[in-house]
């Protein structure tokens, strides 16, 4: 072994210890502007790699106008338009402020944020509370339905849960990924097993610390019945177990995956903060009643975080039935897409095992190396916007994640390490 | 030294395993012979600057 490929070793073994030895614990949920110490007030931060709004696709645009109403920087969504296309709002990644978002990505300064403290490495990172299914901002939504479900959010659930969240110290999160593995979710497409089990933890806090009745039915009711209510605890978790992995020089493992729509974004640990992007790619799926392919929206979302720590794609093998949710063929497929992403991980997770494949562990710690070797790309998990503003969610599928952003990485790391 | 030379090679039906062209495997498939095609790809999907830069950084 040479003295380059030995360094890049030890670096990227230390940097498997820091995603192995993560100790998630969802704590609280807080006001953006008091969670988010860069977020000023006309500031929008949005999933994905930077983009401007020249190049925002219809669904984020869409998004950006429905928050800047909900924030009272306009008086309506055309107002906002212009607002926008003049320049009255900044624009950066949440992944910029330690904070990921599904989708669109929304997070403004009002928005409730959930928090998750890593306290193996003393880091926190947040994500906006997810806001259930059908026409909702984070795929594009932006009428008075989706704002008025937003304040209900900044005004009634947020304060609740982080009452709740406080009152019980906090809620552990890798054992109970470690359950809804061993129940069929995979954490991306599929949370059914982890929102029920945050819901059964929360629901006996959320009686003690709501003092009114109705409100408190309001605030169960809405959990119960939204299947991917844990997604966006996923995706905060996800974000502070990989912070601790950023900036380890020579390391050659991804710590960020996301997608604005337009570009797909990588970050790898040994290039800190450098972003490598190419076109995002159109996810294959299924689409619901009345939508097909002409009316999808390219690939979206911060939520690949989940994939970046072992999850979603790569935990398919737990979550037969999501297979056939996204239409990636027979629920025997399942543990292909698993074993092949093992093949671009340097270790497995030994905490976050699944049952149907003899308790393998999670694959973690995607290498660019291998993804650039074996043309393997990253497997992502997924739901489909519509193309044009306001309308929502048509349908679920997989995307890939596109080979170029990987080979950017791979050359400028050659650089970083000397090597030309 | 032993004879190892295959005695039922084509005396019985073949399974053949393809390291190759796909269209190698497709060929025998239409004619009705089981075979399993092996996913394989040149390393960097071809690319040889890529591949020169991997040789060196291992992996």
């Amino acid at each position: 072994m040479t003295d380059i490929i030995a360094r890049i070793e030890s670096a990227n073994a230390e940097t498997l210890r820091r995603l192995l030895g993560a100790d998630p614990v969802l704590i609280d949920v807080v006001p953006a502007r008091e969670a988010l110490p860069g977020l000023k007030d006309r500031m929008i931060l949005h999933a994905g790699p930077p983009i401007e709004w020249e190049r925002m696709c219809g669904p984020m645009q869409g998004a950006v106008c429905g928050v800047a109403v909900f924030e009272s920087w306009a008086k309506d969504l055309e107002e906002a338009e212009q607002m926008a296309a003049a320049g009255a709002f900044r624009f950066e990644p949440n992944h910029h402020h330690d904070c990921v978002g599904p989708m669109t990505g929304m997070t403004t300064v009002s928005q409730p944020l959930l928090v998750v403290e890593n306290r193996a490495f003393g880091v926190r990172a947040m994500c906006a509370i997810n806001e259930g299914l059908g026409k909702v901002m984070r795929f594009g939504g932006n009428d008075a339905e989706v704002r008025d479900r937003l304040a209900w959010i900044r005004d009634v659930l947020g304060p609740a849960l982080g009452a709740a969240l406080r009152e019980l110290g906090g809620v552990a999160l890798k054992p109970l990924i470690a359950r809804g593995l061993s129940m069929g979710d995979e954490m991306h497409q599929r949370n059914i097993a982890c929102s029920s089990l945050l819901l059964r933890i929360l629901a006996p806090a959320l009686a003690r610390t709501v003092g009114d009745a109705g409100a408190l039915a309001t605030i169960l009711d809405f959990i119960g019945k939204n299947d991917q209510f844990f997604l966006n605890v996923a995706m905060a978790m996800g974000k502070s177990i990989t912070m601790p992995a950023e900036g380890i020089s020579h390391s050659s493992i991804v710590t960020v995956m996301c997608r604005n729509g337009t570009d797909f974004g990588v970050r790898v640990s040994g290039l800190g903060e450098q972003w490598f992007t190419a076109p995002v790619e159109m996810p294959e799926g299924l689409y619901f009643p009345g939508y097909s392919e002409a009316d999808a929206n390219p690939d979206m979302g911060d939520s690949a975080i989940v994939e970046v720590i072992g999850l979603g794609g790569f935990a398919m093998g737990a979550a037969p039935a999501v297979v056939g949710f996204v239409g990636a063929g027979p629920a025997s497929r399942a543990a292909d897409f698993t074993r092949s992403m093992a093949e671009i991980c340097i270790g497995h997770n030994p905490e976050w095992t699944i049952p149907a494949m003899d308790y393998a562990g999670a694959p973690t710690g995607i290498d660019i190396r291998r993804v650039v070797d074996t043309g393997i790309a990253p497997t992502i998990n997924t739901g489909i916007a519509h193309r044009k503003p306001g309308v929502g969610q048509v349908g679920a599928g997989v995307v890939k994640a596109p080979l170029a952003s990987f080979e950017q990485a791979l050359v400028a790391f050659a650089a970083e390490m000397g090597v030309t | 030294m032993p004879d190892k030379k295959p005695k039922n090679l084509l005396k019985t039906p073949l399974k053949v395993v393809n390291v190759g062209l796909d269209i190698f495997a497709r060929d025998l498939a239409r004619q009705g012979r089981p075979v399993v095609s092996v996913e394989w790809m040149p390393p960097a999907g071809g690319k040889p600057e890529l591949a020169r830069l991997l040789s060196k950084l291992g992996g």
